[in-house]
This record gives C-alpha cells, sequence and structure tokens, in this order.
C-alpha cells in the first residue's frame, strides 16, 4: 500500500505531461499574454493567480501607477480604493497598488522563465520541424514578454531583482541589478530575439511582431537618460524608422482605435492586449477605464454613449488636462455637462471632466456587450503607430540623428491632420518652429492621454515631481505642490525586502 | 485438558454490570495470578493447588471466592469509595483512567451540554480546560472553530484531528455543508468525547496530532436482555439578542437635516422602517430522537437510533434539518474470543442558506424610506435605482428583497461504516488483535436561485444554477497487535501495541456554471479530484510498576502523499511518565488526600493539514470558458503553472507536560493542574517568497517557529452530597502565551511583517511579525482632544518621530486571543429537580468593531447619490468625516462573561411499570456581560462586521425510557 503514496493530480496535469505537445507549447504562452488582463485561470479572475491583497490586473495597477498622480487623472475613490497615496504623490514601501504592480510584474517575469525553462532546443528536439520552428517563435515571444515586463519594472522601479530561466523555482535571493544592468539586459534581449519574431504580416492578432520589440526598443532608448544617464535619441529615431518602414499607418478615426471593434485596427495598432467580454473576461485593462470613466452620479452623462450598462464613477481628470486642448481638436473627447473643469475636491464626482475617449461601442455605435455581466471587448493598444510618430518627433528635437527636423514635422501634421480634420489648416497644422519640446510633452497627453505613458513622460521632461509643472492636488494640496524627487520612481515593497536581503530602497 | 491441570475462567463485572478490565486475579497466598483483560475476562491456569481466588483492583474492594467445581468464577465488584476508576479511551485502545500519564479530559453524556445542540462539539464547549469552541456565527448551518492549546500553527490548520469511533474524519466541509461537516454527526449518538491535549497522548497520531485529538465514542447496544427505548424531543424558540449599535430613526434624520447637502435631505423619506424586523423573526427547532437497545440472539448487543432535528435561522429563510440513523451490532464468538462490532451511521441534510447580505443591508438601509415600492418593478421592493433605471451599481439592496429574492439550498448525504474485530489468541490469550475497516462517504450538492427581477442580480438576470455533486470518501484500515500481562513476581503490568494504518481520501466536484436565469454562464470553476494518501506504522508501551509509577513510550512513523518520497517519513516519538504518590505509603492511609499522581511527559507530533494536496509537484492548471487568449481569430485556453515548494515536508511541534491529579476527601475535591510548553518547528506558513522566484506572491513552505507555553486548571467538587440534596460544581481555566520566534525565508531578511486577518475594502488589520503574539491588531495609535476627548480625525501618533505619519508608525496593539480562558458549571439536584447551569469567560481578547468603523464616518451616508446610508452611533462620538480603517480607536477590550446554558429538569421517575420520564426546561446563550460595545465579544479572527447574531434560545424537553 505504499505505493499509494505517489499520488499525482487528476484535474490538473504536472510540467512533466504539459510539455509533450506543441499545442501545449500555446498553450503555457497563452499564459504569458494572458497575465497582463486577467487574474486568474477562470471566468472574470476566479481561481486567482497571485494571493495578494487587491488581486487586481497587471493592466489595471500600471495605469494607477502610470496615470493616478498626474493631471490626466482625479479618482473618486480614494480610501476606499487605496489611491490616495498614488494620487497625492506620498506612497511608502507598503502601498498596495505599488506591491500589487510590482508582484504582477514579477509573476509574469516568472511565468516566462519556465516557459523558457522548458523550451530549450534539447527539450524540443522531439518535435516535427514545423512544431519546432513555431516553438522557436513562441520562444522568442516569451522573451518579449519578459523584456516588456522588465521594463515596467525598470521604469516604475529602477534598481531591481534579476531572475532568468538560469534560475530555479524555489527559496533564494535573486541578485539586485542596478537599472543600467537591467537597460543593458533589455536591450541585448530585444535585438538578440529580432530575428525570432514574426513579421507584421505572419503574426496573429493578439501575439508580439517584431514591430512591437522595435517599438519597445524605441521607449527603452527614448527614456535612456532617465535610466542610465546616458541618451539614446539616435536609437530611437533607428527603431522608431524600423517600424514606420513596416508599413504601418495612422487610422482615419482617432476614435476607433479605443472601441469594441478596435482589434480590426492592426493598420495602427502595433501590439494590442486583447480582452472580451465573452472570452477574456477582464475587470481591469479597459473594463477598468470605460466603466471607469462613466459617472454614477450625473444626471446628464449617459452610459450608454459608452457602451456601459452602468458606471463605476472611478475617475475624472484634473483640469489641467483639458486645458491643453483646443476646441477644434478632435482628441478633445470629455464629458463637461454638470462638471466643472477644476477641483474644489479630488474625490467628488461633481468636480472635473469625464474622460469619453474610451468606449465600448462598435463601429457601429451599438453596444458590445453588456459590462456588468462580462466587462467590455474593447482591446488596449499598448503600442501604436501615434506614439511611435512623436517618439522619433521627440528624439529629433533632443538632437539624435538619422531622420529630419522636417521628417518629425510630417509626422506630428499627419496626428494632427487627424485630429483636427476640416480644421487642420487654420487650427491644427504646425510648422518647424512650433516643433519644441514643451510643445511634445503637450502634444503626448493630447493624443496619448490615459494610455499609460503620462508618468514616464512627465519624469523625462523633469516635471513629475518638480514645480516646474504643478497640477491641482499634486502632492496632496489643492493647488498643487512640488514633492520629493524621490517619487520619480517607485519603492521596492517591504514584503519583498523582508523575503529579498539582496533589495534595498535608496530613498524610501 | 491435561490431567492435573485445571484453567479457570470468568469475567469481572463492575456494579453496574460493566466489563472491569486491570482486575488483579491472584491464587491466596501464591504469587499466581493474571490479569483481566479489556472485557474482563481472565483465564488461570493452576495445577492442583485448591484455596481461594483474590480479586482487587483500585477503588475497589478486594474480594475473595473458593474455586467452584465448575472451574468458572464470575465475579461483581463493589466500589471501595467514591473513586472514579473508569476507563477511557486512548488513541488505539482504552486505559484505566488511574493509569493515565498524558493530559487526557474525558466527558461522558452526564456531563455534555443540554439543549437544543447542532453539532457534537457543542456537547463540550466550556467544559474542558484547555479546549476553546466558538460557534462561528448564529445560523442554524454554521460550524464552529475548535481550538486545543490555541492550535499551533499559523497558516496550516489548527483543527485538531477527530476520531469517531477509530475512523479518522477528513478535515475541511463539502459543498452545501461547508462549514460544518461535523452536524452530520448526531449528537445524541455520542457516548464520550475524549480530548487528549499532551503531545505524549496524542504521539500515536503522529503527523496529525499537533493541534489535539478529540475521540468521539457512539454508544452502543446493550449486554443485558429485554429492550431498552430512549426517546427524547427538545422544542425551542430562539431570538435575536444584541444588535449593531446603529442611529435611530430620529437621529438619522437629524443628522441628515443637520449635516447633508439638499440632495441627501431630498433623499429622506416618510417612512419609518425598521430593517432588523423585517430580516429577522423568533425561529423555531425540534429535535427528536429515538433510540432502541437491545441483545439480539446470544451475544450480539444492537442498537439502532434514529434522529429529527429541524432548526430555522434568527435570519429569516435560515433553515438546517437533519435526518438521521444509526445501526450498531456487537457480535461475539469463540466463546468471547472473536468479537465483531459493526456499525453504521447515516446523515442527510437539507440545508436552505439566507441571504447573509441582508444583515449589512439592514443596519445600513434608509429606515424613512418604505419596504414596498407599491409598483412590480424589482418584485415590488423599494431599491435605490440610478439614472438608467438600473439598482444603483454598488448599492445597497433592499434588505427584505435580499432575503425574499434568493434561495439557496443544498442536500448532504454521508454515510459513516465502521466493522471492528477483536480476536484473542486462544493459545496466548494476552495477546490480541485488532482489526478496523472504517469507510467515511459523503456527497453535498446545491442550487441558488434569484429571479431576474431581483435588484441584487438585475443587470445580469438573476441566477438559475446548481453546483456539485461534491463527492468526498475516506477509506480506513487499522490493525493492530495489543500484548496485556500482568507480572505478579515483579509487580508489574506491561501492555504494549504495535500496529498499521492506511488511509486513502478522495474528494471531486465537477465542473460547474454559475448560471442566469436566461442560461448565460457568468463564471466557470474548473472540475477538482484531490487524493491523498497515508500509511502508518505505531507501537506504544505501557509499564506500570506496583500501581506506582506508570511509563508510555510511543513511536509513530507516518508516510504521507503530500511529500516527495525523500521527506514523506516522518517520525514521532513520545514517553510520559507518572507517579500515582496516593499509593505510598506515607499517603495510602491519609484521611484528607486521597488522591495525588504526577505526570510528566515529552513528545514531537506533526502537522500537515490545511495544506494541498501536490504543493511539492510542479502543477499546471487549464483555464477556463471566458479566461481564454486571443490569437489571431481564435480563443486558446491556457496552461498556468502553479506554486510549488519541492522540497516541502512536516511542521513538527515539541511539547513538554508536566502536571498532576489531585482529590481531597474520598475525591469530593478533585482537579488537575497542567503546564505546557511547545516549540513548532517548520512551520507550514504562508510567507512572501522572493519576487521572480516562484509562481506567487507568497509561497506555503517550512519557514519559523512559534512557542507557546500554558497552564490549565481544573476543578471539580462536590460540596453538598446527601439523599436529597446534591450539588456538584466543576471549574477550568486556561491561560496561554504564543509568540512568533521566526519567519524569514532566506537567513538575513529583514524583520517580517505580514499583514494578516480579515480584511475591509482590502485593508488587513493583523500582523505576524517575529517576536510578537500572532494576529496582533497592527494599526495607528489614535490622538485624542485634550479637551473634549474626542478622537481627531486623521491625527495618530509619530510613533518612530521622524515627523511624518506612513505605514512604519503602525504599531503591534493586542490580539484577538484569550488570555484566560474559564469554564464553570454546577449542578444542582434536590430530589426529583436537578438545575444545571455553566458558564464561559474569556478575559484579555480584543475585537476590531469593524461596523462602528466602516458605517462610522459621514463619507459611509452615501456612496453615490441616489441613497442614504443609516450611520452607526460611533460617528456621534467621533464625528469623523471619513473612514479611519487603521485606527486603534475601534479595537476593544472584549473580555467577557457569558453564561451558556441553563437547565431545569424534573424527574418523574417511574410513572408506570417500566417508563421512567423527564422533562427539563432550558436557556441558552443566556446572558453576556462585556463592555464591549459591539454585537458579541467572541467573533472570529476578533472582526465584528455584519456578524449573524447568536440568538438566545429557550427550549422545553421530554425523555422517555422504557
Amino acid at each position: 500500500c505504499e505505493n499509494d503514496l505517489d499520488q499525482y493530480p487528476h484535474e490538473e496535469t504536472t510540467s512533466e505531461s504539459v510539455y509533450t505537445t506543441a499545442d501545449n507549447y500555446k498553450a503555457v504562452l497563452a499564459k504569458l499574454y494572458a497575465s497582463f488582463t486577467t487574474t486568474g485561470q477562470e471566468r472574470g479572475g476566479g481561481n486567482s493567480d497571485l494571493s495578494s491583497n487587491n488581486g487586481q490586473d497587471y493592466m489595471r495597477c500600471y495605469f494607477n501607477l502610470q496615470e493616478a498622480g498626474t493631471d490626466e487623472v482625479a479618482s473618486t475613490w480614494l480610501e476606499g480604493d487605496k489611491v490616495i497615496d498614488l494620487t497625492y504623490l506620498s506612497w511608502d514601501a507598503n502601498d498596495p497598488w505599488v506591491s500589487d504592480m510590482y508582484y504582477r510584474i514579477y509573476y509574469t517575469i516568472a511565468l516566462s522563465n519556465e516557459f523558457l525553462r522548458n523550451a530549450t532546443d534539447d527539450k524540443i528536439a522531439g518535435f516535427t520541424e514545423d512544431e519546432q520552428a513555431d516553438i522557436v517563435h513562441y520562444r522568442a515571444e516569451a522573451r518579449f514578454i519578459r523584456a516588456l515586463a522588465y521594463y515596467h519594472a525598470l521604469d516604475l522601479f529602477r534598481n531591481i531583482p534579476f531572475v532568468t530561466e538560469e534560475d530555479p523555482v524555489g527559496a533564494y535571493a535573486p541578485p539586485r541589478y542596478t537599472s543600467s544592468e537591467i537597460f543593458t539586459y533589455i536591450e541585448s534581449e530585444l535585438k538578440d530575439i529580432e530575428g525570432d519574431l514574426l513579421s507584421r504580416s505572419e503574426v496573429e492578432y493578439g501575439r508580439a511582431p517584431q514591430a512591437a520589440a522595435w517599438t519597445l526598443l524605441a521607449k527603452l532608448y527614448l527614456n535612456a537618460e532617465v535610466y542610465t544617464g546616458e541618451d539614446h535619441y539616435t536609437d530611437c529615431i533607428t527603431y522608431c524608422n524600423k517600424v514606420i518602414a513596416d508599413g504601418y499607418s495612422l487610422e482615419a478615426d482617432f476614435q476607433k482605435l479605443f472601441n469594441a471593434d478596435n482589434d480590426l485596427r492592426t493598420n495602427e495598432i502595433i501590439f494590442p492586449l486583447p480582452v472580451d467580454a465573452e472570452n477574456t473576461v477582464s475587470w481591469g485593462t479597459t473594463t477598468y477605464l470605460i466603466c471607469g470613466e462613466v459617472s454614477n452620479t450625473s444626471d446628464y452623462q449617459d452610459p450608454a454613449a459608452y457602451g456601459v450598462t452602468s458606471g463605476w464613477g472611478m475617475f475624472r481628470v484634473r483640469g489641467e488636462l483639458p486645458a491643453l486642448f483646443d476646441e477644434t481638436d478632435g482628441r478633445n473627447l470629455f464629458f463637461t455637462e454638470g462638471q466643472t473643469q477644476y477641483l474644489e475636491e479630488i474625490d467628488n464626482q461633481s468636480y472635473g471632466y469625464f474622460m469619453s475617449k474610451w468606449t465600448n461601442l462598435t463601429d457601429a455605435g451599438e453596444t458590445a456587450s453588456n459590462t456588468v455581466d462580462g466587462g467590455v471587448n474593447t482591446d488596449f493598444p499598448l503600442f501604436r503607430l501615434g506614439d511611435v510618430y512623436l517618439m522619433l518627433a521627440e528624439s529629433v528635437i533632443r538632437g539624435g540623428s538619422g531622420s529630419s527636423t522636417a521628417e518629425a514635422l510630417n509626422l506630428v501634421n499627419e496626428l494632427r491632420a487627424r485630429a483636427y480634420g476640416d480644421n487642420y489648416d487654420t487650427d491644427g497644422k504646425l510648422t518647424a518652429s512650433d516643433l519644441t519640446l514643451n510643445f511634445i510633452l503637450d502634444e503626448r497627453a493630447r493624443e496619448l492621454a490615459w494610455e499609460g505613458t503620462r508618468r514616464t513622460d512627465l519624469i523625462r521632461f523633469g516635471k513629475f515631481t518638480t514645480d516646474s509643472y504643478i497640477w491641482q492636488w499634486k502632492g496632496g494640496v489643492k493647488d498643487g505642490k512640488a514633492v520629493d524627487s524621490k517619487y520619480n520612481y517607485y519603492p521596492i515593497p517591504t514584503s519583498d525586502l523582508t523575503a529579498n536581503p539582496n533589495l534595498y530602497n535608496e530613498e524610501y | 485438558q491435561q490431567p492435573g491441570k485445571r484453567t479457570i475462567t470468568g469475567t469481572v463485572v463492575d456494579e453496574t454490570n460493566q466489563p472491569l478490565p486491570g482486575v488483579t486475579v491472584v491464587l491466596e497466598g501464591t504469587t499466581t495470578g493474571t490479569i483481566t483483560d479489556f472485557d474482563g475476562k481472565y483465564s488461570l491456569t493452576l495445577g492442583d493447588e485448591t484455596g481461594n481466588l483474590m480479586f482487587s483492583y483500585i477503588g475497589y474492594q478486594p474480594q475473595t471466592f473458593p474455586i467452584p467445581e465448575t472451574n468458572v468464577l464470575n465475579v461483581q465488584m463493589k466500589e471501595d469509595t467514591q473513586e472514579i476508576s473508569d476507563v477511557v479511551v486512548v488513541g488505539y485502545g482504552v486505559q484505566r483512567k488511574s493509569d493515565l500519564t498524558g493530559s487526557i479530559t474525558s466527558v461522558g453524556t452526564d456531563d455534555f451540554n443540554a439543549g437544543l445542540i447542532s453539532s457534537p462539539e457543542q456537547l463540550i464547549n466550556g467544559k474542558v480546560s484547555g479546549v476553546q469552541i466558538m460557534q462561528n456565527s448564529g445560523s442554524p448551518t454554521s460550524g464552529s472553530t475548535i481550538r486545543i492549546r490555541g492550535g499551533a500553527s499559523l497558516n496550516a490548520s489548527n483543527d485538531p484531528l477527530i476520531v469517531l469511533d477509530g475512523v479518522p474524519l477528513e478535515s475541511g466541509g463539502i459543498s452545501g455543508n461547508s462549514s460544518n461537516f461535523l452536524s452530520l454527526i448526531n449528537p445524541n449518538d455520542i457516548e464520550n468525547m475524549t480530548i487528549l491535549k499532551d503531545a505524549a497522548s496524542t504521539a500515536i497520531y503522529g503527523s496529525r496530532a499537533s493541534n489535539g485529538v478529540i475521540l468521539i465514542t457512539t454508544k452502543k447496544g446493550s449486554t443485558t436482555k429485554g429492550i431498552q427505548v430512549n426517546f427524547s424531543t427538545t422544542n425551542s424558540v430562539q431570538t435575536r439578542t444584541q444588535l449593531p449599535d446603529m442611529l435611530s430613526r430620529s437621529q438619522f434624520m437629524n443628522v441628515i437635516n443637520n449635516l447633508g447637502s439638499d440632495d441627501q435631505k431630498a433623499l429622506l423619506g416618510d417612512y419609518s422602517t425598521d430593517w432588523n424586523d423585517e430580516i429577522y423573526h423568533a425561529a423555531f427547532g425540534t429535535d427528536n430522537n429515538l433510540s432502541l437497545s437491545t441483545r439480539v440472539a446470544k451475544n450480539t448487543p444492537m442498537r439502532v437510533s434514529v434522529g429529527y432535528y429541524n432548526q430555522g435561522g434568527i435570519l429569516k429563510t435560515d433553515n438546517a434539518e437533519r435526518l438521521t440513523g444509526s445501526v450498531s451490532l456487537s457480535p461475539s464468538f469463540l466463546d468471547d474470543n472473536l468479537k465483531f462490532n459493526l456499525s453504521a451511521k447515516g446523515a442527510h441534510n437539507n440545508n436552505t442558506f439566507a441571504q447573509t447580505g441582508a444583515i449589512w443591508a439592514a443596519s445600513t438601509f434608509n429606515p424613512t424610506l418604505p419596504v414596498y415600492s407599491g409598483t412590480d418593478d424589482f418584485g415590488g421592493y423599494d431599491e435605490a435605482i440610478d439614472n438608467t433605471g438600473n439598482p444603483v451599481n454598488g448599492g445597497v439592496r433592499n434588505p427584505l428583497g435580499l432575503i425574499e429574492q434568493y434561495n439557496s439550498t443544498s442536500k448532504v448525504d454521508r454515510v459513516i461504516g465502521n466493522i471492528d474485530m477483536d480476536y484473542k489468541f486462544s493459545f496466548l490469550p494476552e495477546l490480541k488483535f485488532h482489526a478496523t475497516g472504517g469507510y467515511d462517504y459523503a456527497k453535498g450538492k446545491g442550487h441558488i436561485y434569484v429571479p431576474a427581477e431581483a435588484a441584487q442580480y438585475y443587470t445580469t438576470s438573476g441566477r438559475d444554477y446548481t453546483y456539485g455533486p461534491q463527492k468526498s470518501s475516506n477509506r480506513l484500515l487499522t490493525t493492530y497487535f495489543n500484548y496485556n500481562k500482568y507480572y505478579d513476581e515483579l509487580k508489574s503490568s506491561v501492555e504494549a501495541t504495535l500496529g498499521y494504518d492506511y488511509q486513502y481520501w478522495k474528494t471531486t466536484t465537477p465542473l460547474y456554471q454559475e448560471l442566469n436565469t436566461l442560461g448565460e454562464a457568468q463564471s466557470t470553476t474548473a472540475a477538482t479530484d484531490q487524493r491523498h494518501a497515508m500509511v502508518s506504522y505505531y507501537g506504544r508501551l505501557n509499564y506500570g510498576y506496583d500501581g506506582r509509577f506508570m511509563l508510555t513510550a510511543s513511536l509513530r512513523r507516518d508516510g504521507t502523499s503530500r511529500f516527495s518520497s525523500d521527506n514523506r517519513w516522518g517520525t514521532f516519538p513520545s514517553v510520559a511518565l507518572a507517579w500515582r504518590m496516593d499509593q505510598e505509603s506515607f499517603l495510602k492511609d491519609n484521611p484528607v488526600l486521597s488522591t495525588m499522581k504526577l505526570r510528566l511527559s515529552y513528545g514531537i507530533t506533526g502537522q500537515q493539514e490545511g495544506i494541498g494536496n501536490y504543493n511539492y509537484l510542479p502543477v499546471y492548471t487549464y483555464s477556463q470558458d471566458g479566461a481564454q487568449v486571443q490569437f489571431g481569430d481564435q480563443w486558446y485556453y491556457s496552461y498556468r503553472p502553479e506554486a510549488y515548494v519541492s522540497d516541502l515536508k512536516w511542521e513538527t511541534t515539541k511539547s513538554w507536560n508536566a502536571g498532576f491529579d489531585f482529590g481531597f476527601l474520598e475525591n469530593r475535591i478533585s482537579g488537575t493542574f497542567d503546564y505546557y510548553t511547545r516549540q513548532t518547528e517548520d512551520l507550514l506558513a504562508t510567507v512572501p517568497a522572493a519576487a521572480g522566484t516562484n509562481f506567487d506572491k507568497t509561497i506555503l513552505t517550512n519557514v519559523g517557529n512559534v512557542d507557546s507555553h500554558g497552564i490549565e486548571v481544573t476543578i471539580n467538587a462536590s460540596p453538598i452530597q446527601s439523599k436529597d440534596l446534591n450539588w456538584d460544581v466543576s471549574f477550568n481555566m486556561s491561560w496561554q502565551k504564543m509568540k512568533v520566534k521566526n519567519l524569514s525565508l532566506i537567513e538575513g531578511g529583514s524583520t517580517t511583517n505580514t499583514l494578516v486577518g480579515p480584511t475591509i475594502d482590502s485593508y488587513q488589520f493583523q500582523v505576524l511579525s517575529e517576536g510578537y503574539a500572532p494576529y496582533m491588531f497592527y494599526l495607528y495609535h489614535q490622538l485624542y482632544d485634550a479637551e473634549t476627548g474626542k478622537p481627531i480625525e486623521g491625527a495618530y501618533a509619530d510613533l518612530n518621530g521622524d515627523g511624518e505619519i506612513n505605514s512604519s508608525d503602525l504599531y503591534r496593539y493586542h490580539s484577538p486571543a484569550p488570555d484566560f480562558i474559564f469554564g464553570f458549571s454546577s449542578s444542582l439536584n434536590y430530589k426529583k429537580w436537578t438545575m444545571n447551569m455553566s458558564f464561559r469567560a474569556n478575559v484579555g481578547n480584543y475585537v476590531y468593531n469593524g461596523m462602528a468603523m466602516n458605517t462610522g464616518a459621514w463619507s459611509t451616508v452615501s456612496y453615490n447619490s441616489y441613497q442614504l446610508n443609516n450611520l452607526s452611533t460611533s460617528f456621534l462620538e467621533t464625528g469623523f468625516n471619513s473612514r479611519q480603517y487603521l485606527s486603534d480607536y475601534y479595537v476593544e477590550n472584549a473580555s467577557f462573561l457569558k453564561m451558556d446554558n441553563l437547565t431545569l429538569t424534573y424527574n418523574f421517575g417511574k410513572i408506570w411499570d417500566t417508563c421512567n420520564l423527564n422533562i427539563n426546561g432550558m436557556v441558552q446563550n443566556v446572558f453576556t456581560i462585556t463592555k464591549y460595545s459591539g454585537v458579541d465579544p467572541e467573533v472570529p479572527n476578533g472582526m465584528d462586521i455584519s456578524f449573524y447574531p447568536r440568538p438566545r434560545t429557550f427550549s422545553l424537553g421530554l425523555g422517555l425510557n422504557f
């Protein structure tokens, strides 16, 4: 009877039997992608991935960390949702959102490492040539996903623990890597996988093409000075050019990039994170943005106009953001009726405009799903061509070579033309002298508001913590104030300092 | 038979005709003798000697009889003093109470709590020192938390091992009865419950013994002729007790009119509704038991019983119904050398679960609104609707609508069967072989229906789905040899047990979908199939010298499927010594001191419950519908690796126990005292894993240690003993301290502060820290206005003095665990009247008043523009604008004294020929004395929020036997 002491799971399986078919490799790869939008193996987060306080998904955390403290967001549920410290730029190493983000990032990294550990040439040698070729692509994508997660970790936390597939699963303390070391690692990984990623024309929707790696390299280079002290604007331009040369083009209708049919916008969207009210139910990602931008108190705003069954009343924007827009700018997408522009109180839904950029409407203007039941159908465009244009333009202005001011002006004007439509010639068109650094920062806010880049942009421009740009309630006071420069990055959460003696926070 | 040799046999029984083991039988004037076995039988082979046989046994008068011609000599012993020398069930056997070396408490039917008993553990609540039993809520479907010496673990289970007639039961629940698995055993079928507390007593259960063991013995048939019938019925009514202290309607009106905006004032209605009156009612219960005990055939005692229990909850629609049956047959063969005991117990449960969300709703719902809106919308219930005409997103629903538009039922069946066999070897009567085959099977399933128009699921069209059946089975084979001999010349008794156990558990649930009334899936929950097995070898030696010194040593080796083959075997030894000082010459005839026994024990036990079955394996989980991933135009299911720790092993606890038992004045005053220490090592604890090293933020692994020590005292006394008037009292006290010694996974890590415990809005209130008691509250220290004494909103002590208030100013403030637990019971008997009372008290336990915090700030009056919520009266004291989640203001000393039971019984005695009748009246949960301001000072995890109040129960019972 002692043989009965060898018990193995029946409904679940073990790694030994998972990595026996190429299909299963794809199913494991699928989890790496899913780790950005969902939180568990069951609909809407059931059987959750992480035993964590809040249990929110990667993108909800990412949005909060990138946007909640900036002029782009005024949160309503400061206390109940524990976003008060993110909002006032006063977090510490015990902040639940900082912790959730950190652990979601390292979860994605751990998943990628596990896949790579099991996808070595040796381990896949038994498959057919076609299958091996597929797995080589999967492997490159797993490395891309890991590089993306490390990029987020670098951008948010700077000096961080470093783990790869060479490390075991178990109790040990990963080394601390400085931001420069991580920078070098991400750079070399992305360059290394370029050839193994699928091209734009071959790739299935939802998977990362070569251009996704190039875009990520461009982002890495654009912010290199923040991370390493050295600039890489020429490199940024190189990779922006690669993306542009790959055949992407701007979508004519700006709003269609952010609606429930935006999976059709593969002309502009380089790397989407798909969600679906039927098959990929996420209570974060775009559901958070779309249900969150709709009030549950306004007498005027109609949830149905956003494809939403009922609003969550999560957010408004601070007054400085709408101030950046011209009336005739087609990206000026705010719901203002019954609202004041500026905020007497930050957590009162009657102050501040609601965002109306994101919707759960189909191209035909119909509600795409019951948002109470399964969230929205709108995918999150993590990388898109509009951002690449602005990165190129900014790098040119900052002195990078490989392009020209004329080209930069041309690209920015393409975005302006789409935004202003008929008013482009009168209101929107830029001349070379308009193209200044501050203009780029503002233009990025107009083009990319609520797409998760505001904090990174403000830091690159030295405006996130300083008094060179003040927005309402920055630092927790109504008129705003500068805060300590340590808030340019987030602290390693206390729980990981406990678990890993190699880590420390210099300023927190 | 050899010439000149003869064998004298017989049975020794006590005054109640129960077999008496361990009686010394000696041929007078010689050293030739033997000792009776478990069944009171002896067999003595003599030559041609003649003479008398002497029968002696501690606590009984020695007797001498001539050897009869028939060679059969049955003897009935007479008790010498008042001393109780009954037999106590221990792990894998029985022992005379006087021979016990460990810390063991046995509670029999006479001492059980009376009244309407929902579940077996309630029979002994407050009766045993070191044992804390807390009913988790006032619902009849709720279970209890049982802690023996506070438990030894942090994250692994702290539940004791429960062994029913030799079958260790699987811990945890089953679908449709998740919170109270034990309730499927009819308390009326229970004869005795024995609690093993120290390691010396529990170590024979090895890897499952760290949290103590409860042995439940059920009633068996009678050995005498004739039929004995017992019938009892108890009928009760439950009423509600304390509710959260919310603003009255007029206070609420005042607050809104003074502080509210015009929009808020407009939300006041003209009605006056007490929402608690709408959702609570008086609940009725009935418990009826009929048992039949007899002897069928020549040597076959039999007992049959049926029970019907039905208890409503004070929350409307809440109900538990249980039908139980049991049969036990105990035939014996081969001149009683081969005995069997066959028993089967079955239970069928029908539960109806109320929507407990109504408790919160009734506390906070606007008291100026009507119950019904006068329209047909939402089933006619008055609901808050938003600008789209839907019920307000996240709003509070009509309490009565929540209750009446929610139908959740479950059916659970359970069968426990076991066959025991005892065989005494005819060639070596000292040797016995015992085998038990046990099988425990349970099946549970449930159904939930909410109509589409109900506000609670209005936007997703209600609910209509079935879950389960979950099927759970537990197979057991126990076999052991027992050798028992008295060496008269050495004045030594030796008892040795050597055994082997095999146990296998399997639990399965099918995949189920949460469907709405349109049949659309709202979520899909994967099927489960969990199995584990355990194999054990064990041995125990009891050695007694001269009735004065006793030694018990045991050793168990357990193998479990929950750990890898490198770690799966563990060895658990124990040793215990006892010295019966009262048998020494210098005390033997002491007129005052009648019992004095010293005990000392040490043992190592293990713990492996409360963890997953496959935690050491790299398991992958497939995703379900709705958790797929889009690649191209297809949706792929995904594989997720689960966190695992390949070198997982037992948690081990090393315990010392020192104690003494005493009795004065012929044991009219008796008691026990125990002091114990415990060190738990390799705790199975959930701790943060270094980020990136595993597939979760935290992992369950062997880390750290926890120390505890405590004192337990029990005193029983009979202050009055006379023909007509008798008074017995019993008092017990426990004191315990527990400290977390270490919780770091990697050496050199900084001191851990792991947040734990219940959450409100994702705030956690308790902490595990090295060097402190576990689960202390971890909060800011509230500052108060010097003049008004009121707490100042947001003002906290800067405890680290760095000039800012942040999470490094949190401090550890008390814990929910009591320092002292007291139990007191009294039984007063005058002629045919008996009055029983029992009290329980906890001292030094603290509770976070979550209801006061979460409804005690102005901002909680509305979460949307369509609804007002009632506030806690705490708001009148604090005037807080926003909720102060982490203020120590809300932690209160919740020491209490409760009177659990008051029973008055009148025993009519024989009312006609053979029929006895007694009737009784009972009150349970009679009163609570406490300074705590919330609903109940005794709440799970020290968090009082939306607590289902424990009812007060009044019952009338009637017992008939003939």
